[in-house]
């Protein structure tokens, strides 16, 4: 017999009592009832009690915001479906080399990731009880390589994009994509439970929210 | 449908690999308690993450709707886990994945190193996994000449000491961070000499010795925090970001999940991601969450294995008292809380899975017979701390002496020669099933005063009752019995079954 078949077998034959399946009481919270200020106020307060450093500002302010947070890298690669008028804040000089375009057609390699500073996505919705940025590989996020392997990312979440709870979070996406949950820089607490921000992933977060 | 035609398999059938306590319980833990530096450490990091449990569950105003969907959905899992595991394997199968099943820890180890070996590789990364350290998969690898590095800091401490985890969830946590450090100089090629023993710095030198290793690694093995039956979608929950490397750069992916792991819809999601880090880390969120479902065309591995582990779990599964042990999502809330696990540690148990889940879940998975197994669910004093924490509302005491009673009823019938204990047990049936026996066995009361000698404590107990004076004096016996007493107060004809007397003297037991 297959071991699957035999598996199988075995879990239907440790169910020979037939156990009853119960209704699941959902009566946890599904929405949390905030207004958009509100929702603004408490991903700003969860964020920074993860060190992440945070903006808001109005939309036509993103792309002044990320040209002066960019402007100690030497190099950036954003996804090629990126919100264009986004960078026109920074200068762009083709001939330099300072700005990689990436998507799933023209992929870049690992190792020419490692050797660049930042990068800036977008997001696909944001939980403000949580101060979760979710990530759903869209064009204006791009491959899941490209905001992990750069030291700084700078992440732009739209103030519509910010649900209050997780239910409502993803309740909004498709959770057959790739997705990446992210809750501030990455961070250990495995010596002595010190914490420490920065390990593996991006070591710096920044996020900017546009109203 | 019957379950008696020919093939069907003989139930149970029980798991194999790192799950056995090699000495019993009480032997290991006095051994243990000896280890003065584990003790401390753990009860500063049980105490902490018990207290940012506590602040951030008590933020949800629904927690406990959470539990209460968590646990119900649990419980729909596996009284239909042969259904769920057939509708996951056929999405997971649509999506560009391989499905493996593995009976148990052998036959999944010979199927990661089979993976691995049609790679060309002889080296995986690894993120923190419990099955794959149940099956002793590393052990194996290196076996086979194959080297599997662990990524998460505590586990490539542990790893790097060849020592064991002693906490599921902070491995590493019977290490101060002078051993990190000594640790690191002596075996982290490289390493810096004038490294100092700040974590910081420390993880600082973990994230460059691993840098290399992540950017160059073809094939990566993980396991899963949770897989969801109605799209083939698995998610791993993590911190460090050592996860999302080994999940999205290295061109294949082996996973390996016990069949127990599933949920049945992508919904579900939202009461487990709300429960586990809260429970887990006390955290209102882990800092990263990788979900990904089959392959996805020019992003993440393009290689996707999942090997489904038994090992057990259909032997828990068959034990209507104890299958909601399966429940388990590993958060560690139970060991943080645990009064006995606070002070011997993890390495006590033996078994992979330690403090009160382990003490229930090992001899559920190997049978209660196994090696020492059985002295596991006497590991507890029944007080509920982790029934209280628990995010899924296993009822862990409950089922502790569920297996006890197992454990006495696997025994009998077997001893010849009667032990103290029996003859102990048949002394205090005789007695105690007669008040006048009872009364008459009483009137011995004060030659245990006199046993007790002048400071009125009994240090010295014979026989098989020495193990409760080991670490304890027993106060001397009262001059008299209650009973006696009660009848000298109640002189009269309703001495046997009146009202208390309103007055109290407050001199006696
Ligand atoms: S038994 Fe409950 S509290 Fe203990 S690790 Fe499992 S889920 Fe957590």
């Amino acid at each position: 017999m297959s071991a699957r078949d035999e598996i199988l077998g075995r879990v239907r034959a440790a169910l020979k009592d037939s156990p009853q399946v119960p209704q699941v009481p959902r009566g946890y919270r599904a929405t949390s009832g905030l207004d958009e200020k509100a929702l603004i106020e408490l991903l700003v307060d969860r964020l920074v009690d993860y060190k992440a450093q945070v903006a808001v500002v109005d939309a036509a302010e993103v792309p002044t915001r990320i040209a002066a947070l960019l402007v100690g890298a030497q190099s950036y690669v954003v996804p090629a479906g990126l919100d264009s008028g986004w960078l026109a804040g920074v200068e762009y000089e083709p001939a330099d080399g300072r700005r990689h375009l990436d998507s799933a057609a023209t992929p870049l390699t690992v190792a020419e990731l490692d050797g660049i500073d930042a990068v800036v996505t977008g997001s696909a919705v944001a939980v403000a009880e949580t101060g979760t940025i979710i990530l759903d590989g869209s064009p204006s996020q791009g491959r899941r390589a490209i905001s992990l392997v750069p030291d700084h990312h700078i992440c732009v979440v739209k103030a519509t994009d910010i649900a209050g709870i997780l239910p409502e979070a993803l309740r909004r996406i498709d959770g057959t994509r790739p997705l990446t949950m992210i809750s501030g820089p990455s961070a250990t607490s495995d010596i002595e439970l010190e914490r420490v921000e920065g390990v593996h992933g991006p070591r710096k977060l920044d996020v900017i929210i546009a109203r | 449908m019957s379950q008696t035609f020919l093939g069907m398999p003989l139930l149970p059938v029980f798991g194999t690999g790192n799950l056995h306590a090699s000495e019993s319980f009480p032997k290991a833990a006095h051994r243990e308690l000896g280890n003065a530096q584990l003790r401390a450490n753990l009860g500063h990091a049980t105490h902490t993450i018990r207290d940012k449990r506590l602040q951030v569950v008590s933020e949800l105003p629904d927690w406990e709707q959470l539990r209460d969907a968590g646990s119900a959905i649990k419980e729909s899992v596996m009284a239909r886990l042969p259904e769920l595991l057939e509708q996951f394997e056929k999405n997971f199968t649509a999506r560009g994945g391989v499905i493996h099943w593995a009976r148990d820890a052998d036959e999944a180890n010979e199927i990661v190193a089979g993976l691995i070996r049609e790679t060309g590789e002889t080296e995986a990364v690894k993120v923190k996994s419990m099955a794959t350290q149940e099956i002793g998969l590393n052990e194996y690898l290196e076996e086979q000449g194959i080297t599997a590095l662990e990524t998460d800091l505590a586990e490539l401490i542990v790893q790097l000491d060849h020592d064991k985890p002693s906490h599921i969830l902070v491995p590493a946590i019977h290490k101060n961070r002078s051993q990190v450090r000594d640790i690191f100089l002596r075996e982290m090629p490289g390493a810096d000499p004038a490294l100092t023993d700040d974590p910081a710095k420390l993880a600082a030198a973990a994230r460059t010795h691993l840098r290399r290793k992540f950017l160059t690694a073809k094939v990566a093995v993980s396991g899963a925090n949770f897989a969801l039956a109605d799209s083939g979608t698995l998610a791993v929950v993590e911190s460090e970001g050592n996860g999302r490397m080994c999940l999205t750069l290295p061109e294949s992916l082996i996973t390996v999940m016990g069949i127990e792991k599933l949920l049945p819809t992508w919904q579900d999601l939202e009461v487990f991601m709300q429960l586990l880090p809260r429970s887990s880390t006390g955290e209102r969120m882990n800092p990263y969450t990788s979900l990904w479902t089959g392959v996805t065309e020019g992003d993440g591995p393009q290689n996707m294995h999942l090997v489904l582990l038994d090992n057990g779990r259909s032997a828990a599964l068959a034990d209507e008292m104890g299958r909601s042990a399966l429940h388990c999502i590993r958060c560690s809330a139970c060991m943080n809380v645990c009064p006995v696990y606070e002070r011997t540690g993890g390495h006590a148990y033996g078994s992979t899975y330690p403090g009160p889940i382990g003490a229930i879940l090992s001899p559920l998975m190997t049978g209660i017979q196994a090696e020492e197994n059985n002295s596991l669910p006497y590991a507890s004093s029944l007080c509920g701390a982790c029934y209280d924490a628990c995010p899924v509302k296993i009822n862990i005491p409950d089922i502790l002496v569920h297996l006890r009673g197992v454990d006495v009823d696997s025994k009998r019938g077997k001893k010849k020669i009667p032990t103290q204990m029996d003859a102990g047990m048949k002394a205090a049936s005789w007695a105690l099933s007669s008040g006048k026996r009872l009364g008459l066995l009483e009137k011995g009361l004060p030659l245990g005063r006199l046993a007790a000698g002048p400071d009125k404590k009994i240090t010295k107990l014979p026989g098989i009752a020495a193990g409760w004076t080991q670490s304890r004096d027993i106060p001397a016996p009262p001059p008299q019995s209650f009973r006696t007493w009660w009848a000298k107060e109640h002189r009269g004809p309703d001495a046997d079954g009146g009202p208390m007397p309103s007055h109290n003297k407050g001199d006696q037991p």
